[in-house]
């Protein structure tokens, strides 16, 4: 039998026959896609409430405040892991990259879609474990995001009982969702791209979820097994991370083992996870920039290598995060090199989303002004980034605020700022209906500017000094009574940058039933996932016939064309040139 | 329109909170000038692309924007090539301008001098403590499996490089001003990071390992000494000092400190002659440690020695019962003041020590299910028994009275105890003490230590846990 390409193979879907099987245990990717949304959403308004208790903690000590010590320490760990993993890892791969890339590359589906529902499934399972552990005795760890060993499964971090355990299962669960969600990715945009479809006509959003999951597929196995070491260490008493120590006075049975060997392996993974965030990230924003500027992303195929290059570049940068880990310190020469070498693909990126809106016909609707609001926060945290990347810089700031203002901005904000564009655009093609633009506006203005007004001065305090990770700050000579003040400041921003999200889930639960009826293609979108015949597209996608892919996805405003854009599955007219 | 005077306005703030933030590295009391240069470099670059692409893209937004049905058709430009590289080639210059120094500057950080001399920094479960050589200018080695409650730093007894090593057990260090030192770091249970804002230069310390920084102290001063890596519960606490000295200061600082051969030979309290220098202590405090509410004084019996020994040391140099607001230690620090010496003290706390436990009946009103939610933090130093813990210096609190514990914790919480300069661990209970915000936190926890067995759990005494 002849070889048939996957795109052109019937592939026999498993159509729902009730509502179980189509809203609950669907393997539609679309139905999957929100299932991980919603869970990732739910979540991350876990992790925001975290947040929002420390921060009255910081701003408000002897007023507001009402959480103690432990409950700080196990609150800033849940926050962070919470919105690393859960919330930005599941909502940019598991949510976008399954809506995103079977419509974009033309396919009826992703190519395993029962493994592709088991998935969510087995990602909803680590994140009830994840939250069980607020209800264990001592509560969750405490022991940082980062987890780092020994004091994380010893007597005197709080949740090192039983809270760690749970924790290191969920992460172990959770790798296991990602593996089967990734592995269908990465198959899905190499197998079943349709006819016409090259990799350079793929949109920046599949070119970034692509190379994202490729990185997490090589670097969660490092998390995986450090996972497991530690859980052999808390619980069968081996010594992969433990050293000879002593606990509370008292001496352990632990020897031999290495601290650092567990930060390598964290970071081994830790750092290509801000890559996991950062390139469906970058990828998105790109699409949206091009599309509501009306203009072709400038320089694409310079954007599609230099996501590469970063992709390949973040497995070589890894103990940046290090410098002042006791590991070798002549290390710190070639990570800082890699580290500023990263900096270049980077900014070019930058200048070309920026080059993007030159001479473009730019409309400020709200998916757009998320889209640069992102630009503007992405260089901050940018540029940030060089201050810590130089080793010898990053000697005074390393461990202060400087740090927690700097990820915030670049992986906490920036990446967020894409989340709200990305949903805002795609939300007449999921729901078929629009949402309140105005309230979509306020929502922008007030996060944008909020978020501001929390981390420009952050950095302050790092420059002075005050550490990170501190339940209270009395009687440190050196921090004046004003940075207690600015604490303060901080702390009232992020409240209410907390409360304004309120007006997202108004518009976005209201719009559902109330929004005006969207049309197929409300922007005047290039690429295949607004050329569906139905809006919200139907189980299958495209009706019988798939779409036939004959220009790259960014011919808007093209010269002598007819209409501002031309869609990527419209052959080219008698004459026309294309060029890509 | 609006987003891009945003941006503008934004750019503006940045720079003028920049220029007038008095929020800046604090000066500096080291020779690495180095590395506030190096910091500068990086800003002045960073700043000046920060504003260039920001204004840049304003400016686009601003021209480009939609008018209306009229506005131009964007320009359809797929790439640029001369553009992307000339722009790539002027970012690596920028990079290249600011990794070149850094990278030098770390060479001079990686590279101790030779003549750098050594002291020692340990870190613990939270506290800091140091040892500098002795005579032979050479530390002895060590080991985290020696540790015990005479040798709290693991130092080798069979080491003779060790014998006349300084041990110095409190938080505070001292070193000369113009000369170069080498901190070896090294710690005895989980991560730390000795970190000195002013110094700029940090590192963990990491148990199994040494690692080290270095630096020349050129100002005279005291600066504080932060533990900067998550190293449990209490790492908000681990707090110490560096004072800088001139040379002649630092070297009467150094002849006060006990040799680790010292250390090793002071005798242990003698329970007899603590006896007699107890009577007067019975007066009040009852003639077997039963404590009397009546006159304000705590039960003893129960209580490790090391505990009755610190605090009466505390008392007796005005450490303790100075606050103007503590009535009822003030009438203590003339009582402890009676006792001689450091051998005075021993033997006194020593005879505490042997007294038999007396059982008390709690009698405090509180919600004991919440007051044990609120001693998890509390039991993370003092046991989660209530037994107290002699590595965190934290004293046994089961068994303790109901009144005197409330009277404790408000003192805490209101500043009256843990705020003088020179009590080593009394700041750390008075910040764990903020998270008490009301009278009824003070109340529940109270009323769950009341539950708590009083027998079971005997803090250990330095004879027993000498050995």
């Amino acid at each position: 039998m002849a070889y048939v390409a996957l795109s052109d193979r019937g592939q026999a879907l498993s159509h729902p026959k009730s509502w179980v099987t189509k809203y609950v245990w669907s393997q539609d990717h679309k139905v999957i896609a929100i299932q991980y949304g919603i869970t990732a959403i739910a979540v991350g308004v876990v992790a925001l409430i975290l947040s929002a208790m420390m921060r009255l903690q910081l701003g408000f000590p002897d007023s507001f405040s009402i959480i103690s010590p432990s409950e700080y320490y196990q609150f800033v760990t849940m926050h962070g892991m919470i919105m690393v993993i859960y919330l930005l890892t599941a909502l940019f791969l598991g949510g976008f990259g399954n809506y995103l890339i079977p419509l974009m590359v033309g396919a009826r589906d992703m190519v395993f879609p029962y493994m592709n529902m088991l998935s969510y499934w087995v990602y909803l399972l680590s994140v009830i474990i994840l939250m069980a552990s607020f209800f264990v005795p001592g509560g969750p760890t405490g022991a940082g995001w980062t987890l780092y060993p020994p004091q994380a499964i010893m007597f005197g971090t709080p949740g090192a009982d039983w809270g760690i355990i749970f924790m290191l299962v969920s992460l172990a669960v959770f790798i296991v969702a990602f593996t089967m969600g990734g592995l269908n990715y990465v198959t899905t945009v190499l197998q079943a791209r349709t006819r016409g479809m090259t990799l350079m006509r793929m949109p920046l959003s599949v070119w970034g979820i692509f190379t994202a999951t490729v990185l997490g597929l090589l670097a969660f196995p490092a998390l995986l097994v450090s996972a497991i070491m530690m859980m052999l260490d808390r619980l069968l008493g081996t010594s992969f991370f433990m050293p000879a120590i002593v606990s509370m006075g008292e001496q352990t049975e632990y020897g031999g083992g290495s601290p650092v060997l567990f930060q390598h392996l964290f970071w081994f993974f830790g750092h290509p996870e801000v890559y996991i965030v950062a390139l469906p990230a970058f990828g998105i924003v790109s699409d949206l920039l091009s599309t509501h500027a009306r203009k072709n992303i400038f320089g694409y195929r310079m954007m599609v290598w230099a996501i590469v290059i970063i992709g390949g570049l973040s497995f070589v940068v890894w103990a940046h995060h290090m410098y002042v880990s006791g590991m070798n310190p002549y290390f710190g020469f070639f990570f800082a090199t890699t580290t500023l070498i990263i900096a270049v693909p980077t900014a070019i990126k930058v200048y070309n989303w920026v080059l993007t809106l030159w001479q473009g016909n730019i409309h400020l609707r709200v998916p757009m002004l998320f889209a640069i609001g992102f630009i503007f926060t992405f260089i901050h945290g940018g540029l940030t980034g060089i201050f810590l990347g130089n080793v010898v810089v990053d000697l005074p700031l390393s461990d202060t605020y400087f740090v927690v203002a700097h990820f915030h901005m670049v992986m906490g904000v920036s990446p967020i700022l894409v989340v709200f564009g990305a949903i805002y655009h795609w939300y007449p093609k999921m729901t078929g209906r629009m949402f309140n633009e105005t309230m979509g506006k306020w929502h922008f203005w007030l996060t944008f500017l909020g978020t501001y007004a929390i981390y420009l001065p952050m950095h302050y305090l790092g420059f002075l000094g005050v550490p990170r990770r501190y339940y209270s700050y009395e009687g440190i000579d050196f921090i004046p009574e004003s940075a207690l003040a600015l604490n303060t400041q901080i702390s009232t921003a992020a409240l209410f940058v907390a409360v304004v999200q309120i007006l997202f889930f108004v518009n976005i639960i209201w719009s559902l039933f109330k929004g005006p009826k969207a049309d197929g293609n409300p922007w005047g979108a290039t690429t295949l996932e607004w050329q569906t015949k139905e809006t919200p597209p139907i189980h299958g996608n495209w009706g019988p016939e798939l779409p036939g892919v004959y220009r790259w996805a960014y011919d808007y405003s093209v010269p002598g064309a007819e209409k501002d854009f031309i869609p990527q599955n419209v052959p080219p007219a008698p004459g026309e040139t294309s060029g890509t | 329109m609006l987003v891009a005077i945003a941006f503008i306005l934004l750019v503006v703030i940045s720079v003028a909170f920049h220029l007038w933030s008095p929020w800046w590295f604090t000066p500096l009391a080291s020779d690495w000038g180095t590395i506030d240069l190096t910091v500068d470099i990086t800003f002045w670059v960073t700043g000046a692309v920060f504003i260039a692409v920001n204004l840049f893209m304003a400016y686009a937004i601003i021209r480009y924007r939609n008018k209306g049905p009229d506005t131009a058709r964007a320009r359809y430009e797929p790439e640029n090539p001369k553009l992307e590289i000339w722009l790539t080639v002027v970012t690596a210059i920028g990079v290249a301008a600011m990794l070149a120094p850094g990278l030098v500057v770390w060479n001079d950080f990686v590279n101790v001098p030779d003549e750098a001399w050594e002291v020692e920094v340990v870190g613990e479960q939270w506290r800091w403590t140091y040892r500098l050589p002795g005579e032979d200018d050479q530390l002895g080695t060590s080991d985290a499996s020696l540790v015990n409650i005479k040798n709290p730093l693991g130092v080798n007894p069979n080491d003779p490089n060790g014998q006349d090593d300084l041990i110095i057990t409190s938080n505070i260090v001292h070193i000369p001003i113009d000369k170069p030192v080498k901190m070896l770091l090294r710690s005895k249970d989980v991560l730390h990071d000795f970190a000195v804002a002013e110094f700029r230069v940090k590192m963990d310390l990491v148990p199994g390992l040494v690692t080290y920084i270095w630096l020349t102290p050129t100002k005279i001063g005291t600066y504080d000494v932060l533990c900067e890596e998550l190293c449990g519960l209490a790492h908000f606490t681990m707090r110490g000092k560096v004072v800088v000295d001139t040379q002649e200061d630092f070297d009467a600082w150094k002849a006060e400190q006990m040799t680790f051969a010292e250390t090793q030979a002071i005798s242990e309290g003698n329970v007899a002659v603590g006896q007699a220098l107890y009577g007067i202590c019975a007066a009040c405090h009852g003639q077997n440690g039963e404590g009397n509410v009546a006159l304000n004084s705590p039960k003893l019996s129960g209580q490790a020695d090391w505990y009755i020994a610190q605090q009466l040391h505390n008392f007796k140099h005005g450490i303790r019962g100075a606050h103007e607001d503590d009535e009822f230690g003030k009438q203590m620090a003339p009582m402890a003041a009676v006792l001689a010496d450091d051998a005075a003290i021993r033997n006194v706390s020593a005879y505490v020590a042997s007294l038999p436990p007396h059982i008390t009946e709690s009698s405090a009103q509180g919600d004991i299910e919440r007051g044990m939610d609120l001693y998890l933090t509390c039991g993370t130093c003092h046991g989660m028994a209530g037994q107290g813990n002699y590595a965190t210096h934290s004293p046994k609190l089961s068994g303790q009275e109901d009144w005197y514990l409330t009277r404790q914790l408000q003192n805490f919480r209101n500043g009256v105890r843990g705020e003088h300069r020179d009590d080593l661990f009394g700041p750390q209970m008075r910040s764990m003490a903020r998270m008490l915000r009301s009278d009824d936190d003070v109340n529940d926890i109270v009323a769950y230590i009341g539950t708590l067995s009083q027998t079971d759990q005997l803090a250990p005494t330095t004879n027993e846990r000498g050995q």
